[in-house]
């Protein structure tokens, strides 16, 4: 780790801390410092970032103590999540567990409890990683995010809010306020899994699936991956190719294949090489495909 | 910045610089040293306190956003000359060798055993994954929580 080229036991640039206790107020801050700020949710990678100089805020924004960013509600149309909600919240919800569980498997599966206890699934995503579990999930989950300014608000879907060059497209004077996900049809079977090189690592391949079946056919898929190209990414090819197919192991294997067919993974070594992420892709996706078929015949049966 | 933090039961105030981390001010500010430095980027749990009853990293948070919450660290766990069940069950299961990591154990134990008070040996592992230990390995820690859980349910 290139942090021990670093003192990481203390923070060693100063700043102005700032505790916005309204969303108006926070956003009134950013109008005023926007590019010099920073927002700070958990911390987890703020915090990190900032030891190793990487970044370098003149002032730190806390939106922490702002309570209408942390909630989870289900309206008519699906639920709201707010942008501040922790990690550790989204794993233990009934709500999130019961009616959109591949978000709380997301959730359950990133770094430890103590992380979890901070981060947010806002942070997850403005952090703009490629390898965010949150990021991977909301995409088969066709989220949008809802982006504030002292201008207004825009609504963004998930699969246009990174940039791909680790980047989001929120700019320095907006805040991700609250991410929107529509219900999932009645009998969606879903699945998330990573891997990583300890099971608290950053993901090095993770893979979002849900499926739909109609009488043993394939009546809807989405397939996301993470960690495998500039940003997370929707793999409609092979989405495509599922749909309308009788669900057997080789129309499933086809899609998996697909799957690492279609992924960018960089060629500088980053936790693998790109050989590592094609052919872990292949074997992710056809597990995480296997696994939420199996969950939609529980469901329709 | 001055802030109002309750420690180990304690409301205590202090004037903080905004990147001053919550474990400086635990350690050097109220000499409370049980709490330790590893890594100081989220990966060894050595610095585990608890911030309003849940485990967190103290070495990234900063000591402002404590402002108006509770902290707990080891130091309060133990009442009096009387030791906290966890406490004495790591040293009965021989738990500890060189104690660096035990603090932090010991508190993500106990945020644990606080939830779930009958956890199954999987659950220990996953709940304490987030500390490290270099030097007894994780079999000793593993019996030292069952056998604390089994004290606390009696």
């Amino acid at each position: 780790m290139e942090i021990n080229r670093f003192n990481s036991h203390i923070i060693p640039i100063r700043f102005d801390y700032h505790a916005p206790k309204s969303l108006e107020e926070a956003v009134r801050l950013l109008e005023e410092y926007g590019e010099e700020a920073q927002i700070l949710a958990g911390g987890t990678d703020l915090i990190p970032k900032i030891k190793q100089r990487i970044l370098e805020p003149k002032h730190v924004i806390n939106l922490k103590v702002i309570p209408e960013l942390a909630c989870i509600k289900e309206t008519s149309d699906g639920f709201k999540i707010g942008a501040l909600t922790k990690l550790r919240t989204i794993e233990l919800s009934p709500l999130i567990n019961e009616k959109l569980p591949v978000l709380g498997e997301a959730a359950r599966v990133i770094g430890s409890v103590q992380i979890r206890n901070r981060g947010t699934i806002g942070g997850n995503l403005c952090n703009a990683s490629p390898c965010a579990d949150m990021a991977t999930a909301l995409m088969v989950l066709d989220a949008i995010a809802r982006v504030d300014s002292v201008e207004g608000t825009r609504e963004v879907p998930i699969g246009k809010f990174f940039d791909g060059r680790g980047q989001t497209i929120v700019v320095p004077n907006e805040v991700l306020h609250e991410l929107t996900v529509p219900h999932l049809p009645e009998g969606t079977g879903s699945a998330f899994v990573k891997v990583g090189w300890t099971t608290f690592d950053i993901a090095t391949v993770n893979v979002a699936v849900t499926l739909k079946l109609d009488d043993e056919k394939v009546a809807d898929c989405r397939i996301a991956l993470g960690a495998c190209s500039p940003a997370p990414f929707r793999v409609r090819r092979s989405e495509e190719a599922l749909k309308g197919k009788k669900l057997t192991d080789e129309a499933l294997e086809e899609a998996a294949q697909i799957v690492s067919e279609h992924i960018e993974p960089r060629e500088r070594w980053r936790r693998a090489p790109p050989e590592y992420r094609r052919k872990t892709s292949k074997g992710l996706a056809l597990e995480a495909l296997t696994e939420a078929a199996g969950g939609a015949r529980r469901l329709t049966k | 910045m001055n802030i109002e933090v309750t420690v180990n039961g304690q409301r205590r105030r202090f004037d903080v610089e905004p990147n001053t981390l919550l474990l400086n001010l635990l350690r050097d500010g109220l000499y409370l040293k049980g709490a330790k430095y590893g890594c100081g980027i989220g990966e060894c749990g050595a610095c585990t306190v608890h911030m309003d009853g849940e485990a967190v990293l103290s070495c990234m948070i900063l000591a402002v956003e404590a402002d108006g919450r509770r902290v707990d660290t080891i130091e309060g766990l133990a009442d009096g000359d009387e030791l906290d069940p966890i406490q004495e069950a790591f040293i009965e299961e021989g738990a500890i060798q060189c104690g660096f990591c035990t603090p932090g154990f010991i508190m993500t134990a106990r945020a644990l055993l606080n939830e779930n008070p009958d956890p199954s040996e999987v659950e220990i592992r996953e709940y304490l994954k987030g500390n490290m230990c270099r030097c007894t390995g994780y079999v000793n820690i593993v019996r030292a929580v069952q056998a604390a859980a089994r004290k606390l349910r009696k």
